[in-house]
This record gives structure tokens, C-alpha cells and sequence, in this order.
């Protein structure tokens, strides 16, 4: 009897794809102006992915090679930063079929780099070193490729933490992260016992988030405020509209080990520190390099480099997390939901691309996953919880070179879907809620 | 007759070079290993594979199997340039491993050009001595 039924529905669905098919082989020079279909069906393994009751995942692209951050415009189409320009341009805009799979991709924009986001008819994306913008037509398509506008220029790029994420509130102000160019702000960045520079020189220029006129050509330093300082480098950020707010996910410090080995032995810095989910103000102060967040005691731990020891807390001006993680997961991606498909639980709650780590070795490598924490009324209302897991390919992959996908951006689809990119293997995941 | 003695000598000859090899790499690894652990596995990973854009694998590059005075002076000095290492370039910085005596860098040398698949000729504390002198 089971089998029969599960026969009949698997006809069903066959039948169903063919239809869909053939309408959108049909339908190819329609598409562009039709929004698309409210029924894409995940693939018959959710694309590899171990997601929650209810929840489907299809591959719309497995070919964006480095897909950095990504958006979705409100006709459906994907626009994926690129961390290189190898494959024939920066930014790649993704059109996709009724039934969600890639119909068409081109390329554009000759830099590399992390940041895409869509604000007010305009697509922004970054380089490591300045953002552009771009004037979206009706059909929320990049009118003019060749001629974007530039926002932004002279941004420091010192090679580590160079990537120059991006987000924009409703106030026409447009926030880029600045990571520093350090570990923890030694004298000698990552040597065995070197100490910290006092002041931490790198706070001038990087380790925060500067503000900016989103439509403002040709800012700089000078023409920008810090917004928030003591980040050491920020890869995820959104603005949160129940808040009205900027949250931004910090990639912690790590080696206590390899440059404390005094304090800490090889478990502890594999777990320490966290990696912190903070709400920034402006004037916010996060406390790199002198202190980290330890969320096993719960407390801001004063830096080895300017003499703690594991134990001695500090920090007292510096803000708390909002959220602590295990050390090391590399959160590349932060994205609240506010859309209706998935169960009320979901809105307004926080999605959390984590990259993967590799500086949890010779411990096991964590991460490679996509977390959730749920949200009310703009604070955290439970523990987070793992959403989306198995990017990596199995326990075997759990790796940084090993990894067969590593998720970095999250976007919101105008159905709710939710898309993750992976810069490991080009793969753009979309998540849908099937019900029950 | 003459050849068969000849091959003979040849294949025992190949025989005792495979031996000799393996018991300078076999004399040279466990310290290697302890090295290369406390030292270089936390960024190069416990295969030498690496972290893609970030640290870059030593599996068969330019500098482990390569020119010995190079690879010696790269460890010696470490870098905070962005180095083009064969086509690819890595964000993070490597750390002088001056501290390490010309033993034990030996070794770790040895060792890295040994194993993850690597096949390259032992490094010396006496080349490592000869090379340090002319690193300032
Ligand atoms: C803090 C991280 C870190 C540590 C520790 C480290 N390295 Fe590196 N290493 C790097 C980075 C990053 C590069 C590439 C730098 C660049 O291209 O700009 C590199 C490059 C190299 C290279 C040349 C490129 C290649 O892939 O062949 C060799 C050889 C090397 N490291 C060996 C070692 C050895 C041996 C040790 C330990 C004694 C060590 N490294 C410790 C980060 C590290």
C-alpha cells in the first residue's frame, strides 16, 4: 500500500517537472517580465543539504566559481559577487527558470571582491578597496554595466582581511567593514610571544565599520565617519529593520595557542574565543585587540598581548555580544528574515553563514554550515541551532581544502526562499519551505 | 653472462639507493613531524593542503620541491608581501621561522619535502647554516 502511494506520487512529481519544464522552454522570452513561478521543487536529495523538517533545497547554479555575497531583485534574478575576475567578470547576474534552475548567466565588472547588496533602484557591490554602484532598470536589471558609479575609493587593503563587505539602512547611509591587517595587533603579527602595540595602531584606519552617503561619489576616509571600532574583521553584516540597526558578525582572534602556549593549550584555542554577533551603535567599541570574548566564562578576557592570561577580564567600555559561537567558524554571512514562506519562528530571526574553520587544528575542524537564531522583538529569543548543514560533503571533508562547498552569502528571495552561495565549489543553494 | 651480472649489480645498486633514502627520511621524520605540528600545521593543516586564498598547500610547489636555498631563505624570513605562489596568492602572513635552530629546521625541511606526497632530497643543518648566513 505505502510503496503503491509513494509510486503514484513519485509519478506525480515527475509528471509535474516535465510540465514545468516544457512551460519554461516554452515561455523563454517571457520570462524576463513574468515574476517567477511559486512552486520550484527542491532536488530529490535537497542538493546534498541536512535541513529541518519541511524544508527543501535545490541547486539553481553549481558553476559561480568564489561566489562571495549575493542578492535577489524582485524579478528573481540572482546577482553574485565574485571573489575574482577570472571567469569573465566580478559581479555574475543569474537568471533562472520557473523551476528555479539557472537558465542564463553573465558576467560584469572587472574587480574582485565580497560586497553586493540592492537600495533604492540601485545595485552596490565592492572591490577590496572601494564600492561602486549601479542604477537598476523596471525590470531591476543592471542598465549600464560599464559605467557604474563610484561611491567609494582608497580603501586600505593590506592583504589579510581585505574583503569590503557591505549593507545600507533607510537613512541613505551605506556601512563597509574595514578588517584589520592583523592577528591581534602584535608587534610581529602572529609570532610566539610578541606583544601588543599600545595604542593599536590599526584602529585609525581599520578593525571597524565606516559609514558613508550611499549616493555620495568619490568618498574616502576623510569624507566617512568610524562608525563602530574594535572589530577585528567583519565578513557578515545586515541592517535590521525591527531594530533599525546595523548588526555585524565578527570573525574572533585566534593562535592563543601557537602565541600563548603558556595560558592555553591546544583545546582552548580551539574553542576560543567566541565568535561574536554584535548590535553596533554609533561609537560602538567591540574591544579588539585588548580583549576577547570568552563564552564558556561568559566574560571579556583581557588579550595575552597586553598581558592577560586567560583569567584576567577587561574590556569595561566594550560592548557584549548579542550572540557567542564556538571559536573559529568563520561567519561570512549575516542575514535576518523577514519573508512569509517559512514558519513564523523564522521571521525576523537571524541566518548565519559560517564558512568553516581552519584554525581549530590539530583539533577537528568545525563549521561549514548554516546556523539560525530565532529573534523577538530585536533581541535573541532562544539558543541558536543548526539550519542547514553537510556543505562540507561528510565528516570526511570537514576541511578547508577538503570541503566540497563552504556557504559565505545569504539572500532573501520576493517568494522567502532563501539563497546561500558557496565560494568553494560556485554552488548558489535556494532553501524553500514545503510545509508539514 | 657479463649482462646478467651486470643487471644484477644495477637492480642491487637501485636496491641500496631506495634503502638509503628511505633511512634518511625515516632518521629525519619523527623529529620532523613534532616540528612541523608545533610550528606549521595550525596554518598548512595536518595534510599540508592548506586553507584555500588564505595559507597555501605544500603539495608539490615550486618552493618545497624546488631550488633547496630558496625554500630554506622563504622559511627564514617568512612574508607580509602577498606572494604569487604558482598562480595563486594567499591573504595571510607567514611568520619568520628564524627561531627554529639549523637541526631543527633541517628537519622540518626534510620532512615537508617527504611527505604529503612529495618526493624531494633531504636539506641539511649544514645547508640551512650556509643559507641563514647570507638572510639578514
Ligand atoms: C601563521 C601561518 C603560517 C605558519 C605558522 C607557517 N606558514 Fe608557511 N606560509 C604561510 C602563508 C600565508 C604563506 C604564503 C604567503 C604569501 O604567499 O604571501 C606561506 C608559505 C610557505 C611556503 C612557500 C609556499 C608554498 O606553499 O610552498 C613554505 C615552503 C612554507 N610556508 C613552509 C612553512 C613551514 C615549514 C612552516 C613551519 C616551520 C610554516 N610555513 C609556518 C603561513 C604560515
Amino acid at each position: 500500500m505505502m510503496k503503491n502511494i509513494k509510486m503514484k506520487s513519485n509519478w506525480l512529481f515527475i509528471a509535474l517537472l516535465a510540465i514545468t519544464t516544457t512551460y519554461a522552454r516554452a515561455g523563454k522570452d517571457s520570462t524576463a517580465t513574468s515574476a517567477p513561478a511559486a512552486e520550484v521543487k527542491a532536488d530529490a536529495n535537497n542538493a546534498g543539504l541536512k535541513l529541518p523538517a519541511g524544508f527543501g533545497a535545490l541547486k539553481v547554479a553549481d558553476s559561480v566559481n568564489g561566489a562571495r555575497h549575493i542578492v535577489v531583485t524582485e524579478k528573481g534574478d540572482i546577482y553574485v559577487k565574485t571573489s575574482g575576475t577570472k571567469n569573465g567578470g566580478g559581479i555574475f547576474v543569474l537568471h533562472v527558470g520557473d523551476n528555479g534552475k539557472l537558465q542564463s548567466k553573465e558576467g560584469f565588472g572587472n574587480y574582485g571582491g565580497t560586497g553586493i547588496a540592492i537600495k533604492n533602484g540601485y545595485l552596490y557591490a565592492s572591490s577590496n578597496t572601494e564600492v561602486f554602484r549601479y542604477k537598476l532598470d523596471a525590470d531591476g536589471k543592471v542598465a549600464d554595466p560599464e559605467n557604474p558609479e563610484k561611491i567609494i575609493t582608497g580603501l586600505l587593503d593590506r592583504h589579510q582581511h581585505e574583503s569590503k563587505s557591505i549593507a545600507l539602512d533607510n537613512d541613505g547611509n551605506i556601512y563597509v567593514n574595514i578588517g584589520a591587517y592583523s592577528n591581534s595587533c602584535q608587534e610581529k603579527d602572529r609570532t610566539n610571544g610578541s606583544m601588543g602595540m599600545k595604542p593599536c595602531p590599526i584602529l585609525d584606519s581599520a578593525a571597524g565599520i565606516w559609514q558613508f552617503k550611499a549616493d555620495k561619489p568619490n568618498q574616502t576616509y576623510g569624507d566617512g565617519a568610524r562608525y563602530a571600532t574594535g572589530l577585528r574583521n567583519v565578513v557578515g553584516l545586515d541592517w535590521n529593520t525591527t531594530t533599525n540597526s546595523l548588526f555585524v558578525m565578527q570573525h574572533g582572534r585566534d593562535g592563543l595557542h601557537d602565541l600563548f602556549g603558556q595560558y592555553f593549550d591546544a583545546k582552548q584555542s580551539a574553542e576560543l574565543p567566541a565568535e561574536c554577533m554584535y548590535q553596533v551603535k554609533k561609537g560602538d567599541n567591540a574591544g579588539w585587540p585588548y580583549i576577547y570574548y570568552d563564552q564558556i566564562q561568559q566574560k571579556k578576557i583581557l588579550a595575552p598581548e597586553y598581558g592577560g592570561d586567560g583569567k584576567k577580564t577587561g574590556g569595561e567600555d566594550a560592548i557584549d555580544p548579542v550572540v557567542a559561537f564556538p571559536g573559529h567558524l568563520a561567519p561570512n554571512g549575516l542575514l535576518f528574515y523577514t519573508g512569509n514562506m517559512f514558519p513564523a519562528k523564522y521571521k525576523n530571526g537571524a541566518f548565519i553563514a559560517f564558512h568553516g574553520s581552519w584554525n581549530r587544528a590539530p583539533e577537528p575542524q568545525k563549521g561549514y554550515l548554516v546556523a539560525f537564531v530565532p529573534f523577538k522583538d530585536g533581541k535573541p529569543s532562544g539558543k541558536w541551532e543548526i539550519f542547514a548543514d553537510d556543505f562540507a560533503g561528510g565528516p570526511e571533508f570537514i576541511s578547508p581544502a577538503k570541503a566540497k562547498h563552504r556557504p559565505c552569502g545569504l539572500a532573501q528571495g520576493p517568494d522567502g526562499s532563501l539563497y546561500i552561495s558557496d565560494d568553494k565549489g560556485g554552488s548558489i543553494y535556494r532553501i524553500v519551505y514545503k510545509g508539514k | 653472462m657479463n649482462k646478467k651480472l651486470l643487471l644484477a649489480a644495477a637492480g642491487m645498486f637501485t636496491v641500496a639507493g631506495l634503502f638509503a633514502q628511505k633511512t634518511t627520511a625515516k632518521k629525519a621524520a619523527p623529529k620532523g613531524k613534532e616540528i612541523y605540528t608545533q610550528y606549521c600545521l595550525s596554518c598548512h593543516q595536518p595534510d599540508g593542503d592548506g586553507v584555500p586564498n588564505l595559507n597555501p598547500p605544500l603539495i608539490n610547489t615550486s618552493y618545497v620541491l624546488g631550488d633547496k636555498t630558496k625554500l630554506i631563505t622563504w622559511v627564514l624570513k617568512g612574508t607580509t608581501e602577498k606572494v604569487e605562489i604558482d598562480g595563486q596568492t594567499y591573504s595571510n602572513n607567514m611568520p619568520p621561522q628564524n627561531f627554529l635552530t639549523d637541526e631543527q629546521l633541517a628537519s622540518v625541511l626534510t620532512y615537508i619535502r617527504s611527505n604529503f606526497g612529495n618526493k624531494a632530497s633531504a636539506i641539511s643543518a649544514a645547508d640551512v647554516k650556509a643559507v641563514r648566513a647570507t638572510v639578514k
